[in-house]
């Protein structure tokens, strides 16, 4: 099968689908693959470095009539027109968003693969273009509020004077808010970040940065992304959000919720307190942005100063790292749909990856809609273990009557007073020792760290020497065949006594803290 | 004198029961086996004295020659128990501590057997209460004493692990028990040297059940199985103190009787199961379940060096650890690869599942051995809800205890079984020699699952080359 590669339509577009080096890895999995000429210009990708890969550089129509387009935007209405029916066409699509586009691929028959809907698994982690574009964003957006801050990340001490770090708030923890505070962090900011999801705290402080928390209740996500709050959360959120703001000198937000437009997060009236010079990066602006002054692909500096970016291309920014990136997920893509490597695409409905990605898929007739899949659940929820499978018989079995119970106690403490009784008095302060004793170690042992029980059944075993007493007591009764069991007895328990102690102190002496 | 002993004594049982509380912290275990060793020297000095102080005063040379046997016998005794201290692996551990039990056991058979001849000389017997303080201390002592042989053969692997099932075993091991009862009320209504009849038939009786018993309980059981001999021998302690009187022994037994109860319980738990149905033994024999051929998928198969290559790259590292590893002793290299990456700046960290190894806390007596510092090596509770998060699992030697089949499938012989959930890591690497199922013979669905790989081979060796890898 033919896979094409266009050159992007969108105006200022710099990415291209593959880049010399995956084309090649597209090409060793069978596929015969071409590249429409000037496709990979802005990235850094030449033609010539496509031909010196051995892929064939050719004119559009060419491509658009491949089996399967790869591109990286969402293909305009005119380049549906141009698939042929039956074709393939894999690229971002934002198909929750974008209703309209799902009709016209099956209007036009054909089969649909968003990249942008890969499912959030560990599996799918390698093949996830907002993972690894976001990543490359996240990074851009701090080059970006660099670039616009009048002054130093750093802080230094220097003869002309002391210089203070910057202060960087990152809102939302995903990949492009860790990978800003990484980028932060290592220009020398003191950076401070916040994620409705709780659970993400270690991952942020992980990068260096601190994490700010709100007094309420929150929610363990389950399906890897943060969800909507209520109303009380929000309130407390949205102090939070203004004193953090007005604290610091760059704000960056990456707050989506899938299918929903960005939450807005940052009031005029938090903008407006800010700092004259702080810069604030909305990575959200393509989906309506955090901070309300945002204007979407638009810098913005508001009356009181302060530079709002609503770049929605900071990973184009970066075209060549991000064309390889999005050019590898995209070969790990392939690697999925060729399970032969014989350059055949076979969708597999019953994975859920595959399934998750297909938004329309064509058949005889024309093309069916596929969208929105079946949900799929993370396994990253902590809680969400599956609930212990019940033990049938155990939750049969009734609950005994309390009162037969009663019972038993009671007629056990008469059988057993009634023995006392009978017994002679002798016996029994020594039952009293050894009830007592018993209830002793019921406490006693109850405590014991797991990690030490090798060493207290050694102790034990030693203390349980302690019989050698006995032995040695009657060692000394005038007969013979005492005598002789008793040393046996004293050999044996002693051999206990001292090798239990040493080998305990042995263990214990290993056992270091590290 | 005798008041001297006494408070002796009283001394002697506070410093055990300091030791056991001592041994409840890592930070206090060793005053705890020191007060230990206290109470224990000063219980043999008293003991010895009050020896001195009755044969000066009788002055006989049965009493000098009784004292010449303590002396020579206490002093073999001592030799052999530090030698056997100084020479045993940590892989060692359960052999040497069942076979510990075991000469606990047959003191008590030998004491409660002085005891009784000391009476029959007399020509009369004791009264009821006495002969089955004799009668019951003999029988304790014996069941331990087979049961821990037959354990101490198991663990050494010189017998076989897998349970002994005969035909009606429940019925052989009650109809020992009431043949007990029957002799006891005929040893205690007969005076003299007839005694010895019921007395050694039952004891005869009681070691057929003692190696009976444990040859029924299957090799994985064994943590239960050796602190469930824990407590016989203290029960067995605190019996020889019933007979002859002494509160001290009554104590201590006691208290180690209790202690290897609540071991056992917590073993159990750690299991699912009943402390019965582990008595009862036979586990996984009579499991028509395992037999069950199921498809589960095809494995993948992984390199060392791609296993070192995923380490190096993990930021979170969660090692748990088997019964397998200490077969293959593997504890040295995987200590060595914990410090590597560990440089590295890898979070490294242990998760021990309770009933992990052939004993209570056997993974953490190796792990120690091997200088693991040892707040790293975490108990199953803390560690599973960290695991989603965690990049690497490497499951070496382990496998009923990481099998997912325990929450799953109800159907399962290990259902409900707690188990490290090892399978929402990223990615899981599984050291084995085979695909053979583990003890509980259940099939483990984690070897198939899509983050699952599979490192066959021995453990050392795989670690070893893993640390070479890491460079």
């Amino acid at each position: 099968m033919r896979i094409g590669i266009p050159r992007e339509s969108r105006p200022g577009e710099t990415l291209v689908a593959a880049t010399a080096k995956t084309a090649g890895q597209l090409a060793a999995l069978g596929y015969d693959v071409v590249v429409e000429q000037g496709a990979g210009e802005a990235a850094d990708q030449p033609d010539v470095a496509f031909t010196g890969a051995g892929i064939t550089v050719v004119g559009a129509d060419e491509v658009w009539a491949s089996d399967v387009v790869v591109k990286v935007n969402a293909p305009t209405d005119a380049e549906v027109a141009r698939l042929r029916p039956g074709a393939t066409v894999i690229s971002l699509m934002a198909p929750a968003r974008s209703p309209e586009l799902v009709e016209r691929l099956a209007a036009q028959g054909v089969t649909g693969l968003a990249m942008d809907a890969v499912p959030r698994i560990s599996r799918a982690q390698s093949m996830d273009v907002l993972s690894s574009m976001a990543n490359v964003a996240g990074y851009r957006a701090v080059i970006e509020a660099a670039h616009e801050f009048g002054r130093l990340f750093t802080g230094q001490v220097t003869a002309a004077g002391k210089v203070p770090p910057a202060r960087v708030f990152v809102v939302g923890a995903g990949v492009a808010g860790l990978a800003a505070i990484g980028a932060a962090g290592s220009l020398g900011a003191v950076v401070r970040a916040f994620d409705v999801r709780p659970e993400v705290a270690e991952q942020v402080e992980s990068m260096g940065a601190q994490f700010v928390t709100v007094e309420m209740e929150q929610e363990v996500s389950s399906d890897g992304y943060a969800k909507e709050m209520t109303a009380e959360q929000e309130a407390a959120t949205a102090a939070m959000y203004d004193e953090e703001a007005r604290a610091a000198d760059i704000v960056i937000t990456t707050a989506l919720i899938p299918g929903r437009p960005a939450p807005q997060l940052v009031s005029a009236e938090t903008v407006a307190a800010m700092r004259p010079g702080s810069v604030v990066v909305d990575m959200a602006a393509a989906n309506g942005g955090n901070v309300a002054a945002t204007v979407k692909d638009e810098r913005v500096v508001t009356a009181n100063g302060v530079t709002v970016l609503g770049y929605t291309d900071l990973a184009g920014r970066l075209a060549a790292q991000t064309s390889q990136l999005y050019g590898t997920n995209v070969v790990n893509l392939l690697k999925l749909l060729t399970p032969h490597k014989n350059g055949v695409l076979t969708l597999d409905l019953d994975d859920v990856v595959q399934r998750g990605i297909t938004v329309t898929l064509a058949n005889d007739t024309g093309a069916e809609t596929m969208w929105p899949p079946p949900p799929v659940q993370v396994s990253a929820s902590s809680g969400a273990s599956p609930a212990a499978a019940p033990a049938p018989a155990a939750v049969e079995k009734a609950p005994p009557d309390p009162r037969r119970r009663l019972y038993a106690a009671g007629l056990a403490a008469v059988v057993f007073l009634a023995l006392a009784t009978a017994a002679p008095a002798y016996f029994l302060p020594s039952l009293t020792v050894f009830v007592l004793a018993v209830v002793i170690g019921f406490y006693v042992i109850g405590n014991v760290h797991h990690a030490l029980h090798t060493p207290l059944m050694s102790v034990t075993n030693a203390i349980s020497g302690i019989i050698v007493v006995g032995a040695i007591l009657q060692a000394p009764i005038d007969q013979p065949a005492i005598q002789v069991l008793a040393g046996i007895a004293v050999l044996l328990a002693s051999i206990n006594v001292f090798g239990g102690f040493m080998v305990t102190r042995r263990m214990l002496n290993m056992f270091q803290k590290g | 004198m005798v008041s001297f002993v006494t408070g002796a004594y009283i001394l002697a049982a506070l410093l055990f029961i300091l030791a056991l509380a001592g041994l409840s912290k890592h930070e206090t275990a060793r005053r705890g086996n020191q007060f230990g060793m206290a109470g224990m020297g000063l219980a043999l000095v008293a003991t010895l004295l009050l020896v001195l102080d009755r044969v000066t005063e009788y002055d006989s040379t049965a009493g000098w020659v009784g004292v010449g046997i303590i002396l020579v016998a206490g002093t073999v005794g001592a030799v052999i128990g530090i030698r056997l201290a100084r020479g045993v692996e940590m892989t060692g551990m359960p052999e040497l501590i069942a076979m510990m039990h075991s000469f606990v056991g047959l003191a008590a058979v030998l004491v409660g057997y002085n005891t009784w001849i000391e009476t029959a000389r007399l020509g009369h017997g004791g009264d009821a209460v006495h002969d089955a303080e004799v009668f019951i201390g003999v029988f304790i002592g014996a069941v331990t004493f087979t049961g821990s042989v037959v354990a101490n053969l198991k663990l050494s692997a010189k017998m076989k692990s897998a349970p002994l099932t005969l035909p009606g075993r429940h019925l052989l091991n009650l109809a020992i028990l009431i043949g007990s009862v029957v002799l006891l009320v005929w040893f205690a209504n007969v005076d003299g040297w007839v005694a010895l009849a019921p007395l050694a038939i039952m004891t005869v009786l009681a070691l057929v059940l003692g190696f009976h018993l444990v040859a029924a309980i299957g090799g994985g059981d064994m943590p239960v199985v050796v602190s469930m001999l824990n407590s016989y021998s203290g029960w067995a302690a605190a019996a020889a103190g019933f007979m002859l009187g002494n509160d001290l022994l009554i104590i201590t037994g006691a208290l180690v009787g209790s202690s290897g109860a609540i071991l056992s319980y917590i073993m159990c738990r750690a299991m699912n199961r009943s402390f019965v149905s582990v008595i009862a033994g036979g586990f996984g024999s009579d499991g028509t379940v395992s037999g069950e051929a199921r498809d589960y998928g095809e494995h993948r198969e992984i390199q060392a060096a791609e296993v070192a290559e995923l380490l190096a790259g993990a930021s979170s590292v969660v090692i748990t650890p088997g019964y397998g590893m200490a077969v293959a002793q593997a504890q040295y290299p995987v200590a060595e690869m914990t410090k590597r990456l560990r440089e590295k700046g890898v979070d490294v960290r242990f998760g021990i599942h309770p009933v992990a190894g052939r004993l209570p806390g056997h993974m953490n007596v190796l792990l120690a051995e091997a200088k693991v510092p040892y707040d790293i090596v975490l108990e199953m509770d803390e560690i599973n809800d960290d695991l989603p998060d965690t990049d690497v699992v490497l499951v070496i030697g382990a496998n009923d205890t990481v099998n997912p089949a325990a929450l799953e499938e109800p159907g399962s012989p290990i259902a409900g079984m707690p188990v490290l959930e090892v399978w929402n890591a990223r990615d899981v690497i599984v050291f084995k020699r085979s695909m053979a199922t583990g003890y509980a013979g259940v099939q483990n669905p984690l070897f198939f699952k899509d983050n699952t790989q599979m490192l066959f081979g021995d453990a050392k060796d795989k670690v070893n080359e893993i640390v070479a890898a890491l460079g």
